[in-house]
Parts: structure tokens; sequence; C-alpha cells
């Protein structure tokens, strides 16, 4: 990021700190959320019930299309050749003998690629979308080992990928700076996340420390991590008619078209970005080079144009996880008061991206602490831009935070649940807003006593089964509900009482379609049959990411909206005949396929009564929810407690994670058979990031060396055991339908739990992920 | 890929007569040399398909096991004979790859397989002396901590990441081999080379060799026989380390044993010293001990491997000591 781009985010800081003020002190009413969605109250209906997912049987039966299965008649392939410097120029690209290759149609090259403006970067203006601002294959100059310099089209991909053997590159290297170290040495500035510094103080943090009778300092570190979706990134692109159609695996394809069109200097609407299915996104399926190359090669060679990644393509040119290096300090007094929080470090980006990783996010809101010291120093590195994956930020700033509470709660001789209930805030204790919905005490009740918590020895190392050591820990899971800007959607109803509800939303194997398709039925008084959702399209209503977890209330919230304006125009159709003559919108409600009085349903009229006398086939209404200002008036959050019990072989150091528990607190939980799912994935992901998960990225180079399955480990069935989750399902009154998201909380607070439960076998403190056996011998 | 021919082997003479050609290869289950094409860093002409020759196991009139170098993994592993007179065999190979994997891999290819050191696979981008000799060795300084502790050299710390192989070197093994003019059998502890300054030359074999079969001796010895795999998770990953192993005991004392290591050399490890210094000592963990660090002495460790000699040593000694506990 720039000064410029830095200043730019500063102003708009600084515009939203003082809006936020404002949000802040303003009456609940006035606030999206400030009248509970009158959904929450229907507790015999669509949601809460387990329900199976729609899409279940295509996917089964392999019918259901992915981007890279769409057939276009005349489609060509292509495969790339990435640099392997790190900085540096271009000098020589020879693509003669590739040129020649059997099938090759062309070889696209920096010297002959269409003219294409820089992608704008994710979060530089509404619908950006672009990974980092770097050109696409427009000059001679690399910026990351791993780079796109050639784009070989064939009429076979094996053609494709055997010509791509044969572009010869020569580079001159520039000097570049591919080690944290040297980046460090280099000098860091505060990271700007969203447009606001990773930075926050209250009181006195230092003096607070040195002031505590009991304390903990400790330095924690997570290396980096790459996306692995079982799906690879592809895209089935063509331009028809001067309309640019792209078949993607995309969780944002509104931005996704808005991006290309700025790029390819068209209009917003000649780009058409569909991607009815994605096998996996988890933040990496956003906009990368690959769908950009795939766009240009085939407006250069005329015909449609399929690229796969290949695994390794994966690695190099899409971004993951970056590093991280923390430090956690906490001051307490001897009953377990804490009295400082400090949370502060350091971690890579580029010079191209605005995405530091905020591992602080986590502990803004954690625990009750007189002082609390926050900070993210961003350094910056010649590599690929780094992302957004799982729960970025939570997910390893949970590891050093909660790590920490262990650490602490070991100091005091005090059990590790105790001292987060001890220390539960009443109010948000950084921002000082109320929280909208907290009941993680619960969880921890509940969760405590299912999991059999009791039963844990306090003195580590002491539990043994053979040759193996056994222990138990601990962790608190969170993650902030959000809810972005760019919401809308549109319903259309028929006098049968069908409804079809538009949004460019998107299913990433999370359950959206059926989950919605459940909410929508709710709303409408619908069966789940008489409902179609329709999503994944980006000439769809609304601009909508999937991801921050906040999907589900974007798509809830504009659906609200849609559905007001629904209501307000069959209340002008239903006129003064209608037994609903007179009431206002905020009255009324879906039921029996039909309207009713919400609080006396005996006011009714069915929707086939209302447009058959209006003589109407059916009524169409399009609205966007207001801006999402529930999150400046409340401290929203996911909750979760984690339990887990580990073996530790005494021998080897190797661990197997035996038993695990996630007791959650996110809100109405919707339809909790797609929700034990989200659940399980986060926590199986976060076993990953414990134990195994790491991208070796030479330092030497800027090369990714284990760009594979096979050397890069992710778990396996062996490594996962039965995993049980529990919520408390207490809806949250200021979020639509009660709901929090649920997608990403799964991941947060599992690498400590399992950190800690192997303290408390082996009494060996691990705080450098992933916690391998050599660090247990 | 660079594109080649294909060629079924009808029997062993048509193999060795169509595997003598330049830059022909014999091509089995294709689990290793097919990656290793799709990457460039093979490329032969012209592959002769041996998955078609003999992949019977019979019994030998010595009590020994023949088996036919195109037999699957998966067959070898599940035989009878295999898992009740060899279990260390059975356990090592199917603590090796995934099921598909093994139901695709031959005897043959498991021998020959390449290292997975991931310098070596970067064709593109690393450097390498296995690859182009006179290269350089990324992994040297670089991430070494699946690599070598025994017999590296300047040129190579990479390591042959076959489990199979280990049981087979603790249990003498030895390697049927065919060639126009020549019929021999090597030890499979004398097939692989360890790298000194020609990484690339990785066994004793002569170009265009065949592996026609692999020679169990009888052994009474074997039955208990086990194989311990260390691995960074719980499956469907390459060895830290591991040890296969062998042990009789009489009246206390150590009558016979033997011992491979896994995952750290160039070759699957015989610890023929530390079979020398146990025998006729008592069967204590004392004993095992000591033997393994006679073993280990020659160790040498990298930048990150280093817990592999304490990694190596701890699982020799627990290994040994289940042997001798099913011993008394
Ligand atoms: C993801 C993955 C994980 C793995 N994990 C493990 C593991 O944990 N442990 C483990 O031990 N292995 C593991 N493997 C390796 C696997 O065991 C080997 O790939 C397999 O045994 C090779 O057998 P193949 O028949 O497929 O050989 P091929 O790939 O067909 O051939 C390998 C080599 O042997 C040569 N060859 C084949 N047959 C003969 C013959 N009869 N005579 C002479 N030369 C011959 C070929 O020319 C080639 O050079 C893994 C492999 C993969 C891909
Ligand atoms: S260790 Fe051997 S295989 Fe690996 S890079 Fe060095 S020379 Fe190549």
């Amino acid at each position: 990021m720039s000064i410029i781009e830095d200043t730019k985010q500063l102003v708009q800081g600084a515009v939203m700190a003082g809006m936020s003020k404002a949000i802040a002190l303003a009456p609940d009413r006035w606030i999206p959320g400030g009248t509970p969605d009158p959904l929450i109250s229907h507790r015999h209906g669509h949601i809460g019930r387990p329900t199976t997912r729609i899409d279940g049987p295509l996917k089964v039966a392999g019918a259901a299309p992915f981007a890279a299965e769409f057939p276009m008649e005349g489609m060509v392939y292509a495969a790339l050749a990435n640099s392997t410097i790190a900085k540096g120029r271009i000098v020589e690209l020879d693509t003669r003998t590739a040129e020649e290759a059997p099938g090759v149609i062309a070889v696209m090259t920096h010297r002959n690629a269409p003219r294409l403006s820089p992608p704008p970067a994710f979060m530089s203006s509404p619908k950006a979308a672009g990974g980092d601002s770097l050109p696409v294959m427009q000059d001679a100059s690399i910026h990351w080992n791993g780079e796109p310099v050639a784009v070989v089209i064939a009429q076979t991909q094996e053609q494709a990928n055997h010509a791509r053997s044969l572009v010869r590159v020569t580079y001159e290297a520039e000097p570049a700076i591919t080690s944290l170290g040297a980046a460090k040495a280099r000098g860091s500035r505060t990271a700007m996340f969203m447009g606001q510094p990773l930075h926050d103080e209250v009181g006195d943090a230092d003096a607070a420390l040195a002031a505590s009778a009991v304390n903990v300092d400790a330095s924690y570190s997570t290396p980096r991590h790459n996306h692995n979706a079982i799906e690879l990134h592809g895209v089935t692109v063509a331009w028809q008619d001067g309309v640019l159609r792209i078949h993607d695996a995309s969780q944002l394809v509104a931005h996704e078209a808005w991006t290309l069109a700025q790029m390819f200097g068209i209009d917003e609407d000649k780009v058409v970005v569909t991607s009815p299915f994605v096998g996996g996104g988890f933040g990496g399926k956003c906009l990368w080079q690959h769908q950009v190359l795939a766009a240009a090669a085939s407006r250069m060679v005329g015909r449609p144009v399929r690229l796969v990644l290949s695994r390794e393509d994966v690695y190099r040119l899409v971004g993951g996880r970056s590093n991280t290096e923390q430090r956690v300090a906490l001051g307490a007094d001897p009953d377990g008061r804490i009295k400082a929080i400090i949370h502060e470090g350091v971690t890579p980006k580029t010079a191209f991206n605005a995405m530091p990783e905020p591992f602080i996010l986590p502990t803004r809101s954690a625990y009750a602490s007189e002082t609390i010291k926050l900070d993210v120093q961003a350094v910056e590195l010649d590599m690929l831009s780094n992302t957004f994956m799982r729960a970025p930020g939570e997910s390893v700033g949970t590891f050093a935070l909660e790590s920490a509470l262990d650490e602490l709660a070991h100091k005091l001789d005090m059990d590790p649940i105790e001292l987060r209930i001890r220390n539960e805030p009443e109010k948000d204790p950084t921002n000082g807003l109320p929280f909208s919905s907290r009941h993680i005490v619960e969880a921890w009740r509940a969760g405590a006593e299912r999991f059999g918590w009791s039963a844990r020895k306090p003195a580590s190392g002491t539990v043994r089964d053979g040759e193996w050591l056994v222990g138990m820990g601990c962790a608190t899971a969170t993650y902030p509900y959000y809810r972005m800007p760019g919401g809308a959607a549109r319903i259309t109803l028929t006098r049968e009482g069908h409804a079809t509800v538009d949004i460019a939303a998107h299913e990433m194997g999370m359950g959206t379609a059926t989950t919605h398709t459940m909410v929508a039925a709710e709303r409408l008084g619908l069966p789940l049959e008489a409902v179609t959702f329709n999503y994944g399209d980006s000439t769809l209503p609304g601009v909508v990411l999937a991801g921050g977890s906040q999907q589900t209330a974007s798509i809830g919230a504009s659906v609200i909206a849609a559905h007001r304006a629904l209501v307000k125009e069959l209340l002008k159709l239903a006129g003064n005949d209608s037994p609903l003559a007179g009431l206002k919108p905020d009255e009324v409600g879906g039921t029996d396929c039909g309207l009713c009085k919400l609080d006396d349903p005996a006011l009714y009229e069915s929707y086939a009564s209302i447009l058959g006398r209006a003589q109407r086939v059916s009524v169409c209404v399009e609205a966007s929810p207001s801006a999402p200002m529930e999150i400046m008036h409340w401290s929203m959050h996911s909750h979760g407690a984690m339990f887990c019990e580990v073996r530790v072989h005494a021998v080897t150091g190797e661990v197997r994670v035996s038993r695990f528990l996630g007791s959650f607190d996110c809100g109405r939980i919707l339809n909790p058979k797609t929700a034990g799912s989200q659940f399980r994935g986060g926590i199986i992901m976060g076993l990953g990031l414990a134990l195994m998960e790491e991208t070796r990225f030479d330092e030497r180079s800027g090369r990714i060396v284990n760009p594979s399955l096979s050397e890069y480990h992710v778990p396996v069935h062996m490594d996962v055991p039965e995993i049980d989750v529990i919520w408390t399902d207490i809806p949250d009154p200021h979020a639509p339908m009660g709901a929090r998201g649920i997608g990403e909380i799964g991941i947060t607070g599992t690498a400590a739990a399992v950190a800690n439960a192997v303290f408390n076998a082996t009494g060996k403190r691990v705080r450098d992920l992933p916690i391998t056996l050599d660090k247990l011998m | 890929m660079i594109p080649f021919t294909y060629a079924r082997a009808t029997d062993v003479a048509d193999a060795v007569r169509r595997g003598g050609a330049e830059a022909a290869r014999y091509l089995g289950g294709g689990t290793n040399l097919v990656d290793l094409m799709r990457e460039t860093i093979e490329r032969p002409d012209i592959l002769v398909d041996v998955t078609g020759l003999s992949h019977a196991i019979t019994e030998r009139d010595d009590g020994g096991l023949l088996i036919g170098a195109a037999t699957s993994n998966t067959a070898l592993a599940e035989h009878r004979a295999v898992r009740t007179r060899y279990p260390a065999l059975s356990r090592a190979i199917v603590a090796g790859a995934s099921a598909q994997i093994r139901n695709m891999a031959t005897v043959g290819g498991n021998l020959l397989q390449r290292t997975r050191c991931a310098y070596f696979y970067d064709e593109a981008g690393a450097h390498c002396n296995k690859r182009h000799p006179g290269d350089g060795c990324d992994a040297m300084d670089g991430f070494n901590r699946m690599h070598a502790i025994l017999g590296a050299s300047p040129s190579c710390v990479s390591v042959h990441p076959s489990d199979m192989c280990v049981a087979l070197a603790m249990l003498d093994a030895q390697v049927h081999l065919e060639a126009p003019a020549s019929t021999r059998r090597l030890p499979l502890t004398e097939l692989h080379r360890l790298p000194g300054d020609r990484p690339d030359v990785e066994t004793h074999l002569a170009p265009g060799e065949l592996i026609t079969a692999i020679e169990l001796p009888a052994a009474s010895l074997a039955v208990r026989s086990t194989y311990r795999k260390v691995r960074d998770r719980a499956s469907y990953a390459f060895a830290l380390v591991s040890v296969a192993a062998a042990l009789e005991v009489e009246e206390g004392r150590v009558k016979e044993v033997r011992i491979a290591l896994g995952g750290v050399a160039h070759k699957p490890w015989r610890a023929w010293t530390a079979e020398a210094a146990l025998l006729g000592q008592p069967a204590t963990e004392a004993s095992f001990a000591a033997a393994a660090q006679a073993e280990l002495a020659a160790a040498r460790p990298l930048k990150d491997n280093g817990f592999k000699i304490e990694l190596a040593r701890r699982t020799m000694v627990a290994v040994l000591g289940e042997l001798a506990g099913e011993a008394v």
C-alpha cells in the first residue's frame, strides 16, 4: 500500500470514526436491528429444523456444474508459465518452440496481451475485488516468485501443458526482500485494516502490567498458510457479442464483474460472472490473475478459453495467510482479575495489497481489563499478495491470546474456564459499546458438562495410557458479526403462491441455497417447494461478499428489505376490501400462503386472493437494506467454548487429538444440519492449523517449496476424531433472523485448545505453530 | 509432459529388449514415474509397461517366498504368508501412501521410487544435483527437515522415501535382475547407492536392467518382526524416521537381531553396527540404547533435522523393547 493510499484510508477512517461515535449514541430504534426481526419469534416453522441440502442429490450424482465443467462450442485450453525469481525483469522471452508445438494456437505474454488497466484492489472502492493492484501481464517487470509470465493456449489441455514447459525466459534479477528479518530491518508501520489502524489503547497497559501481582509475557508465532480448497481454481470464459461471460468459482460475483469491467475498459453490464457452485472458498476464491488472463487470452484468440490452475499454480497465483509473530502479555491480581492485556506483533504483506493479517481482532472484545494495548505492525515483502483465509486475524490471534490465558491460569493455579468467566466483560472493553447478545458463560458451562471437563487433572503430565500421555485443554472461540453495505434482493411472487428470490450471493458448499430457501419460505409463509432461491450470478441484485461470515446477515437483511417492499405492495393491491385493510407493513407478516396481522393472525388474506382481486399474475419488488449501522451501535460477536483431549506419544512426541467439543453461542441456528457441518469443518481446519499446516516459503528465493497436498499437510481422516458440537441457540435480537455468522468461528480457538491440551498432557508449552513432534521430544 | 511412445511388454525377454533402448523406462503403476514426467523431471522417449509380467507370490522349496515384480503393493501386504511370516513387510507397506496408490503401485516401482526432496521436484525454480549434476543443492541450506542424517554427501542430502524397502532391507531380501545378456541377484541392501558426488545415479543397476522378482529368504526370526513409522500426521505422510526390526532372545540375551532404518538416508539403512553391538548382549533397554547410540554415532544433523537423531534412537529402543517383551 502506497503512502497515498494509506492516507486515503486514514481519512476514510477518521470519517468512519466520527460517524461511528454518532451511531453509537443514537437511540436503538434508529438502527437496523433496533426492532427485532419478527422471524425470531417463529418457533415451529422451517427455521431451526434440520434440513437436508437441496443441492445434495445433484452433487452426489456428479451433476452439479462447477466452473471448469461448462461446455462451450469451440473451446480451447490454457496453461501458465510462472516466474522463478522474486523481483526483476524479463530480458528474454523465447516462445517460438512453444508456438510451434502441436496444437498450440497462441502464446500470450506481456508483449502481445491486450492492454488492461490494473485491478482496483479489494477495499479500495465498494466493488473492488483485486487481490492486489498490480498490472496483469502488461510489462516485463516481475513482482513475486511465481508470477505468470506466459499463457499458452492450445487445442487440448495436454498440449497446453506440454508447450508451457517449452517457454524459455531469461531474467535480470533485482535485490528482493524475501525474508521477514530483512523486511523488519527495513522498518514497519502500524497496519491499516478496513480503513482503520490496527491499534487500540485503553489506559496504560505497560504500567498496569508492571504493577500486576501475577503476569505472563510470551511470544508466539504462526506460519504461512495456503488455500487448499478441494476444487482447484478454474474458469471458463468467452466473449459473446461484446459481453464477457465468465463461469467462475467465485465468492464475489458482482465485485468481480465490476472489477473486470474496469480492467478491460468496458461497461459493467458487459461482464457477466456466474458461479452456481464453488468447491470451497474460505477467502481464496476471489479475483486473482487467472480470471483476467483467461479473459485476455480469450479475447486474443477469439475463442472460449478454459483455464484450470494446477495445485502448484494455486500456490503461485492465489494468496494465502501471512505468518505472524505475536507477543501477548497479561497482568492479573492474585484472584485472577485481569488488569492489563497487551497483544502486539508483526506480519508481512506486500506493497500492493491492503491485507495485514489482523491478529489482534479477537482481543478487542475478549476480556474485561482496565488497560489494553493492541498493535499490529506490517512489513512489506516481495511475495505474492497475501489474503483472507478462514477467520483472518481470529484464527491465529486466538492461538496466541488463548494460549496466554492458559499460561496465566496455570500460574494462578486456577481452572482456565473459571479464569475466563471471571473476566467476562459487561460491555465491549475497547469501544465501550453494549453487547448485542453474549451468552458465552452458558456455552462454557454447557460444554464443560458435556465434555466431562471436571475429570481433567490440573497437574500436567500426570495421565498416561500406555505409551501415550493424555491431556485436556480449552479455549475461547470468537468471530465478529459483520454485515457489509451493498446488499439488495428481488422477490417475485406469483398468484399461484410461488416465490422467487434473486440475489447475487454464493453457494460454496455451506448450505446457503438451502438455508435461505428455508428463511424466505418462513418469511413468506410458504412451503419450501414454493420458493426458488437464485444466486451466483452477477446480473442479479446486490453486491454480496461470501466472506467475513456475513453472507447470511447480508442476504437476510436484503430479503427483509425486499419483503417489506413486497408487503407494502401487496397491502396496496389488497386495498380496502381486504381483511388487512388499514394495516401498516410493519404490522403484517407472511403465513399460510398469505399475509396476516402479526399479533392477530385471524386477520388474513391469501396471496392468491390478493393478486386475484387485483388481477395480477405476479408482483415483483427489489430493495436494499439500510447501511449496516448496527455494527457501530452494538458490539456484535459470535462465541464458542472449545474443548480438546489430546494424546501425546511419550517416545516420539506424536500428537493425536482424541476428542473435541465446540459449544457455540452464535445467535439463532437456522439449519442445524448445515450449521453443524460448518462448525465441524472449521474445527478440522483448526486442527490442521494446530498440528500441521505450514507453507514453506524459502526466504532465499521467495519461492514456496511445498506447493502440493503431498508436502503441505492438511488433516487426513485419521487425524480427525469424532467432533461434538452444541449451541445455545439464543437469538441475537439485533441481527436478521437473530442469527450471527457461523462460517469461520470453528477455526478460532481450536489451535489454542489443542496447544493447551498438549501442555496439560506433557507440561510442554508449544508457542510456535504447527505443533510438530520435534517440539515435544 | 514430454511426448513419448508406449508399449506393453509381453514377457521378460520382450521387456528387456525394449527396455535396453536409450531413454526407455519401465513403467509400473506409474504413481511416481508419471508424476515426475508431468513435472518434466523424467523425460523418457519410450515407456515399457511391465505390469503384465509376473505378479505371482510363490513358495520356495527352502521356505522362502518369491514375489513377482509386478505384484501390487496391496496384494503383497495382504498375502497370508507375508502377514504371518513377515509381518514387518506387511506393516511397512500399509504404513505407506494411500490405499489407492498402493493398489496401483508395483513392487518393482516401489524399489525404484525417487526421493521426495521438494527441491528435486521443482524443475523450474530450484537447484538440484540429482536432477542436474553440478547444479548445486538447494536443500543443503534450505528446508531439510525431511532430509538425511546418515550417509549424506556435500552433493545431496535427500532420503529414499520407501517404507517397503526398509522392511526388505531388514529381511535380507534379494532382488532378481534381468538384462539381455545377464541374469543376476543383488541383496536389497546393495541395490541403492549413497549419493557421493553422483546423486543422480541412485542404484547399482545397469542401464536397462529389469527387476523381475524379490526373494524373501526363510527366517524364523522374521515371524516376530515389526515396523514402526513416525510421521507428521496419522496417515498419508512420508516417514520422518521408521524402524524395521526382528529380534530373537535366548536366556535373556540377544541371539539374533536385524534392524533397518527409513527416512534417514539416501538408501534404506541397514543398521549393521547396532546389530553387531547387540549380539550376545542382555536384551535390556540399556543394551538397546547403547546399540542405537553406536549406530547413530555417525549421524550428522542439518539445519532442520537434528531431532531425527534423537527420534531414531528413541524409536529403535522402543521397537526393540517391544520385540523383547514379546520374546519372553
Ligand atoms: C502422494 C504419495 C504419497 C506416497 N506416500 C508414500 C509413503 O508414505 N511411503 C512409501 O513408501 N511410498 C509412498 N509413496 C510412493 C509410492 O510407494 C510409489 O510411488 C510406488 O511404490 C511406486 O510404484 P509404481 O509401480 O507406481 O512405480 P512407477 O512410478 O511405475 O515407477 C517408479 C520407478 O521404478 C521403475 N520401475 C518400475 N518397475 C520396474 C521394474 N520391474 N524394473 C526396473 N525398474 C522398474 C520405473 O522406471 C520408475 O523409475 C507415495 C506416493 C505418492 C504419490
Ligand atoms: S538434497 Fe539431493 S535431491 Fe534434494 S536438492 Fe539437494 S541434490 Fe537435489
